[in-house]
Parts: structure tokens; sequence; C-alpha cells
């Protein structure tokens, strides 16, 4: 396999695991986590 | 110059709501459903993207998932398209880290086989323990954001424990540690040229292991390669670029480039075979 089949390869695998995960509702887990204080991140939880 | 500007740009999208650091209170539009490139923590007030890594571990350590289709699509489009261009050019966090390294003081030079712990620390701190390491729930912690992420501390921590005095008292042992993490990557990024992307960052060697098949890359043209060992001594991240012009460490900064006295190397920007060439 040349480098160009392994690009589209896995830029196809991207657009449809960014999709998958959309309609799993994960953007929306990440939305829910992105908008409060993450204590962990900071530090303290 | 021209990169400089491109990271500030950046580095403003990437933390539009400045607001939020007067407000005290983090950013809650649509935008942060969607990952940014580079590591930025979502807590930092100013933040409207979604840290990519905080992401991922985020699902990885919930209940309801084993694996993140999303995030890791997402670093899979950006790693395909750009390699660790995203380093060099639009990540905030090594802006600031150049930056640092701006300030007179001696220099150190890193060790090449310290770049090895980034690769260590992803599959640890970032798979392996938000995955595994659960409570009685099923869920994990985000444990390179809680005990490592030095980006987290000085983009969230700091500025939400100015503007909170309530989570001052919260703060113990676990936030000392952190800060002094981040005082310790202060110190080697001004004696040391982007420590933090060298040794730890795991979005980095995520994005690295793509630089080889990236549409964005670099090539050596072998025929007017003199081999001087120019771009070499250029290379603040250690990269000999006329004997491994895909390096997972390099950031796409153009040091070389522009320090080549032959004009070997070019960038491609193409999804082909590297034979098509542009000088971008």
């Amino acid at each position: 396999m040349n480098k160009k089949h392994l690009r589209i390869i896995l830029l196809t695998m991207g657009v449809v695991l960014l999709i998958l995960g959309v309609i799993r509702d994960e953007a929306v887990s990440v939305y829910t986590k992105a908008v409060k204080i993450c204590l962990e991140c900071i530090g303290i939880g | 110059m021209k990169r400089r500007i491109v990271q500030y740009i950046s580095a403003l999208l990437t933390n539009a709501n400045l607001n939020g650091f007067i407000q005290g209170r983090i950013y809650q539009g649509v935008s942060k459903h969607v990952c940014v490139p580079g590591l930025n923590c979502y807590s930092c007030p100013a933040a409207i993207g979604a840290c990519p890594l905080g992401a991922l571990q985020t699902i990885l350590a919930s209940s309801r998932y084993t694996f993140s289709y999303y995030v890791t699509g997402t670093l899979l489009l950006f790693g395909v398209f750009m390699g660790r261009y995203v380093c060099g050019w639009l990540c905030p966090f090594g802006l600031i880290q150049e930056l640092l390294y701006k300030l007179p003081s001696p220099t150190w030079t890193i060790p090449r086989w310290a770049g090895y712990i980034k690769y260590a620390i992803l599959i640890v701190f970032v798979l392996f323990l938000p995955m595994f390491l659960v409570n009685n729930l099923g869920m994990g912690d985000p444990s390179f954001c809680k005990y490592i992420c030095p980006a987290g501390t000085l983009e969230g921590g700091i500025p939400l424990l100015v503007s909170h005095p309530d989570l001052r008292d919260a703060a113990g042992t676990l936030f000392l540690f952190k800060l002094l993490l981040l005082i310790l990557m202060i110190i080697l990024s001004i004696i040391s040229f982007r420590p933090f992307c060298k040794i730890i960052c795991p979005l980095g060697a995520i994005y690295g292991l793509f630089n080889p098949i990236s549409i964005y890359r670099y090539r050596v043209d072998s025929e007017k390669c003199i081999e001087c060992g120019k771009c070499a001594q250029n290379c603040k991240m250690g990269v000999a670029m006329y004997k491994e012009s895909n390096s997972p460490e390099c950031i796409r900064c153009g040091e070389c480039r522009s320090g080549c006295p032959a004009e070997a190397i070019t960038t491609t920007f193409k999804t082909g075979n590297d034979s098509i060439k542009s000088t971008i």
C-alpha cells in the first residue's frame, strides 16, 4: 500500500469515526465536560 | 515572523472569550462541542473549543463509552492533514514556551532519548488510566489533566483560583504538585526550546506519528542536498532534516528551510506521492 492510498483510507476513517461519534452523542459528552469547571483539570478534583 | 503571527492569531482564535478572564466564567457556546487542534485547556475561561486530549480522556473515563470515535476521528483528520504542523503553528502552549525561550539565559539541550517519554505518558496517562482505573460506577479520571498537564494549571487553574475565592480552599496538595510542575516547565522552557513538546506532550506524540504521511509535509531533494548539516544546526527540535525529512519530532517550523544553502528542503501539500512539489 502506498502513502497516497494510506492517506485516503485514514481520511475516510477520520470522517466516518467523527460522524459515528456525533451519532452516539460523544460530542455532547465533550460539550458537557467542557462548559463546566473541570476540577480535575485544574488540580483540585 | 510569519509563523509567529499565525501562532498569535491561532492562540487568540482558540481563546477568543477574553471576557471570561474578567468574569471568571467558562464559555458555554456551541463551539465547545468541537475539539481545537492544539493543546488548550477547556477550563480556561477564554477557551471557545474543547482540548482534544481532555475530550479523549473524558470519553474514555466515562462509564458510557469504552472508545472515542469522535475524538479519534478528529485527531485522524488533523493528523493526516497537518501532522505536527499543529504543534509548530497552531498550538497556544507551544507559543507560550517559545516566548519563554526568548528570555536571555544559559541553554540546556534535552537528550534525544527523553523524546520517548511522551509516548509512555500517552499510553499510561491518556489511554490506560482513564480506561481502567475506575471507581464503583465505572468512571475514571482524566489522569493526564489531573496529574500532569501544566497547560491546565496555567490556563485554567490559576485564572479560576484568582476569580473564585471559594475554589482556593479546595486547592490542596495536588494543586501544589501541579503548580510545581508548571514552575519546572517554565524554568525548562527558558533554558530549553519547547521542553513540554519534546518530553511530555501526548498530543505531539500522536501528531508526530502522522508526520511521514501527512498531506502537508517536508521533502528533501537528494539531488540538491549537499549534506552540510546546516538544517540540523538550525533545528531547535534536534532533527537532522537531510537524514529524516519527516521525523516525528519535526514541528514544521521551517527553520531548516530558511537556513538551507542549497534550497533543498521544500514542502508538499498534495494527497499524492512526493514527486509533486510546491514552495509554500
